[in-house]
């Protein structure tokens, strides 16, 4: 026995002389412990995998409960629903042409102020900004993301709005409206609300998520490839947008479809602003309705089936767009990210 | 006659000066609804706000039973969210190296964090509220749960990826099992940044509007009752808002004040939380 | 390998090959640890000595795509055997790592945490035993009156002390040490040198280390290892003055590595 050595305290040596020669190891509690351990290690696994199938499950059943609640709409109108502008919950008769025209307008106004602003910030931060200054303006355009949505649409609706009909739209009217072609866009009575507000505000709200991505996937891309093109003498401007831009163009086109992805759902700013008539419009100035704010406006008070599950059916509508628009999303954004893990 | 130099110095100079301009863009938006949300809020915000419950239309009062009511429903939320979302982050982040239930959990849940919350709203009427055949702060708290657990999930998967690998292969190296691995080491190590993703998904349902609009829908009186409709701030604040009357608009600019408040400053705790994690490791 | 067949052997690798997903890092290793004995691994880096150390505890199976063929016998049992219980071997043969890895608890709990996994004793036991285990690691006068303070608090040298401690707490038959004192100061790694000296005489140590002149300095039998494959091994008075192999004495004069 050379396990005097240890000069382990004396309720340990008892311990220890119980089994000579060997470690606590060999003993049959520890046999029982370790088997123990094993069942516990497969409950544990077992219910992280659980968890993690519920986050599926929710998928599933949001997709799932919505085509069920539409089923009554999707029976009487077909794709017809889908074409159709008429809104008339007297006769029980619906179509989401309307709501789904207003979604795709807004949203698209919301990229094309929304983009180039967020270019620019994501520009400014990783390029430009002294060192000292990223971190507070990065903090201060990620708040932008974190004011609660019905903020922007009191702001819109009180602030933004009756500033906008006083000022602006009746220049707009004035310059644009008697244009060929663009002219159509920009005719009718300076409101303040409407789609083209609505889109006004949808872009500021979605800066913050366009900018923050695209900043991200800017600081990828590799120092020494733009040292190399400031060694040719190239300008900051020319290695953003000859270096930087090309290098994470799967990236930047991941970070925009993200930010459609949250216009396209947005809800309580839109329904403030977008002054909620189920009417088609060319004029941006007019008011309209998105699905979203539709649903927000209308749902509690259907009465009737058909009315109720036309909503749903609207509902079913929009998380198909924006779950193939944030996928694909995603998609692009895994690809650089692939991508890059080649690179390095 | 500008030489080639020139013209590509006038390009840099003037699209530095746009970038410029976007980031100050930005900035004033920012200091522009915050500015508003102060003056037109602080003079609303009183004592009454906090004591007496909403008033019925052209006479003054309060916003105590909204107030209540987001607590309850933002408590449960999270009480019923957090865990969910936790040990889903768990799996993705522990046991997720092999199979494709990882993978493609973490791309349904991505999709999930930016998905529609209105139509979270729906999937609770169409499972919850139909089905008991009335509006309830439960159906509220449901639906925030749901908008919780995406948030969750991600900050625990990635924090967790920030644990070093080394520390759990001390663990193991001890004889741990796994789940001891997890539960007395990882967690551990990761507990601020976890903490963080709570308090970012509480910001987050804090005002949210749209997911209770047709779950919890509303209540004018003071009502603890979890079973019936509830009122909360956000759509206390929508529907004051958008009515006719002068002090109501007065009451929903306090609330919204008081909204904004309570999201930033917990976005900021986040911030703060998470800076006390990433230096840590 | 007859040098040490005047010792038992405690490892026994036999055939052992080792694949990193298609990368083939341990090329037919065959060697018998010795009971009781320092046994030092040295190479170059990327020489696969780590992973040769990482077979030995299954530290690999925590990650997908990697995997060893072959035998290795612990007292002559195979630990490669599919079903063998990994927590067990894992508490029978302990490891330290090259970085200090305290856990995110108090100094006690960290000597604790290991203990508690395999035995039941009470508070004063417990106590009596970290105790131990901190004088053993040579660190118990450091830390006596701040063991509720946090692990991370200690300096890296104590840190790595503190990591020693842990793994002798739970008192296992062969101690892994992987480069246990390349982060470390010049003082750091003499204690810790000194530490692996007394440890020898209960525990069967297997060391890696970049360092060669530590090799020589606590080891009994030392093992020089080349792209995956083990190139010499021998008592280390005679692998230091008379290397077999011309690639060894290279590596060993710093002609090459």
């Amino acid at each position: 026995m050379k396990y005097d050595f240890l000069k382990v305290p004396t309720s340990l040596g008892n311990h220890d002389n119980n089994r000579p020669g060997t470690n606590h190891m060999s003993n049959s509690l520890s046999t029982h412990r370790t088997r123990r351990f094993r069942w516990q290690d497969r409950i544990f696994r077992g219910a992280t995998r659980v968890f993690a199938f519920i986050v599926l499950a929710l998928l599933v059943g949001i997709l799932a409960s919505l085509i069920i609640g539409s089923m009554p709409a999707i029976h009487k109108f077909g794709f017809g629903f889908l074409i159709d502008d008429s809104w008339n919950p007297v006769t029980e008769k619906f179509g989401a042409l309307v709501p789904i025209y207003g979604t795709l307008v807004t949203s698209i106004i919301a990229l094309l102020i929304g983009v180039p602003l967020s270019f620019g910030i994501a520009v400014f931060l990783t390029e430009l900004s002294p060192k000292w200054l990223k971190r507070p303006l990065g903090i201060a355009i990620e708040l932008l993301a974190g004011i609660p949505s019905i903020i922007y649409g009191m702001w819109g609706l009180f602030v933004f709005a009756p500033l906008f009909a006083e000022h602006v739209q009746p220049w707009l009217i004035d310059k644009l409206g008697p244009l060929p072609v663009l002219g159509p866009l920009f005719q009718g009575a300076p409101m303040g609300i409407g789609m083209l507000t609505a889109g006004l505000i949808l872009a500021l709200m979605v800066v913050p998520f366009i900018a923050s991505v695209m900043r991200d996937v800017f600081e990828i891309v590799p120092p020494l490839l733009k040292e190399s093109a400031y060694g040719l003498g190239a300008t900051t401007w020319e290695v953003v947008w000859n270096i930087v831009l090309p290098y994470t163009k799967i990236g930047v086109v991941g970070s925009i479809m993200l930010g459609l992805g949250r216009a396209l759902g947005e809800t309580m700013a839109i329904t403030f602003v977008i002054g909620n008539a189920h009417q088609l419009s060319t004029s941006l100035m007019m008011p309209g309705n998105t699905i979203s704010s539709a649903l927000a406006n209308e749902f509690t008070e259907a009465d009737g089936k058909l009315y109720t599950s036309a909503l749903i059916e609207l509902g079913l509508i929009l998380f198909f767009i924006t779950f193939v628009v944030l996928a694909l999303s995603k998609l692009l954004l895994l690809q650089l990210g692939k991508h890059e893990g080649k690179k390095s | 006659m500008f030489s080639l130099y020139a013209r590509r110095q006038f390009a840099n100079k003037f699209n530095l000066i746009a970038s410029l301009a976007t980031m100050l863009i930005g900035l004033s938006a920012l200091a522009w609804i915050l500015w508003t949300l102060l003056t037109y809020g602080l003079g609303g915000v009183s004592l009454e706000m906090f004591t007496k419950s909403t008033p019925p239309p052209g006479s003054t009062g309060g916003l105590l039973n909204a107030i209540v009511g987001s607590l309850i429903m933002t408590v449960i939320a999270t009480l019923v969210g957090t865990p969910i979302g936790i040990l889903a982050g768990t799996y993705l982040a522990e046991f997720g190296q092999r199979g494709w239930l990882a993978p493609t959990t973490r791309f349904i849940n991505d999709i999930l964090l930016s998905a529609p919350s209105i139509v979270i709203g729906l999937f609770v009427y169409e499972v919850y509220v139909v089905s008991t055949g009335h509006f309830s702060g439960w159906a509220g708290a449901f639906a925030l749960s749901l908008i919780v657990i995406p948030v969750v999930v991600r900050t625990t998967e990635n924090m967790l990826k920030l644990v070093p690998n080394s520390l759990r292969e001390a663990a193991a190296a001890l004889g741990a099992p796994h789940w001891k691995v997890v539960t007395m080491v990882t967690w551990r190590a990761s507990k601020a940044g976890i903490l963080t993703g709570i308090l970012l998904a509480i910001a987050r349902i804090s005002g949210e509007t749209a997911p209770l609009l047709f779950t919890a829908l509303n209540n004018q009186f003071w009502s603890t009752d979890i079973n019936a409709p509830m009122a909360n701030l956000p759509v206390v604040i929508f529907q004051m808002a958008m009515s006719p009357y002068d002090d109501w608009h007065k009451l929903a600019w306090a609330g919204a004040l008081l909204i904004t408040t309570a999201v930033l400053g917990l976005s900021v705790a986040a911030r703060i939380l998470f800076r006390q994690q990433s230096s840590s490791h | 390998m007859s040098q040490s067949m005047d010792h038992n052997a405690k490892i026994s690798l036999r055939n052992l090959n080792f694949y990193y997903g298609k990368s083939h890092a341990l090329k037919n290793i065959n060697l018998d640890i010795p009971d009781r004995q320092v046994t030092a691994f040295i190479g170059p880096s990327g020489c696969g000595k780590s992973t040769l150390l990482r077979t030995m505890n299954r530290m690999y199976d925590l990650y997908p795509g990697q995997r060893a063929e072959g035998e290795i016998l612990l007292d002559g049992q195979n630990i490669l055997e599919k079903g063998a219980d990994l927590n067990k071997l894992r508490a029978r043969v302990g490891m330290v790592f090259q970085k200090p890895t305290p856990f995110p608890m108090s100094i006690y709990d960290n000597i604790a945490f290991g203990i508690k996994l395999y035995e039941s004793m009470g508070r004063s036991d417990m106590d009596e035993r970290v105790e131990w285990a901190l004088k053993k690691a040579a660190l118990w006068n450091e830390v006596k009156d701040i063991l509720n303070r946090s692990g991370n608090s200690l300096s890296g040298g104590q840190q790595q002390r503190l990591c020693i401690a842990r793994g002798i707490a739970v008192k296992p038959e062969v101690l892994l040490l992987d480069e246990p004192a390349s982060a470390l100061d010049p003082i750091s790694t003499a204690r810790i040198e000194e530490l692996i000296h007394e440890l020898k005489t209960d525990y069967t140590i297997a060391i890696v280390t970049h360092n060669m002149q530590q090799a020589a300095r606590v080891s009994d039998f030392t093992a020089y290892m080349y792209l995956g494959e083990m190139i010499e091994f021998g008592k280390t008075d005679l692998v230091f003055t008379n290397p077999k192999q011309k690639a060894t004495e290279d590596y060993i004069t710093g002609k090459f590595g």
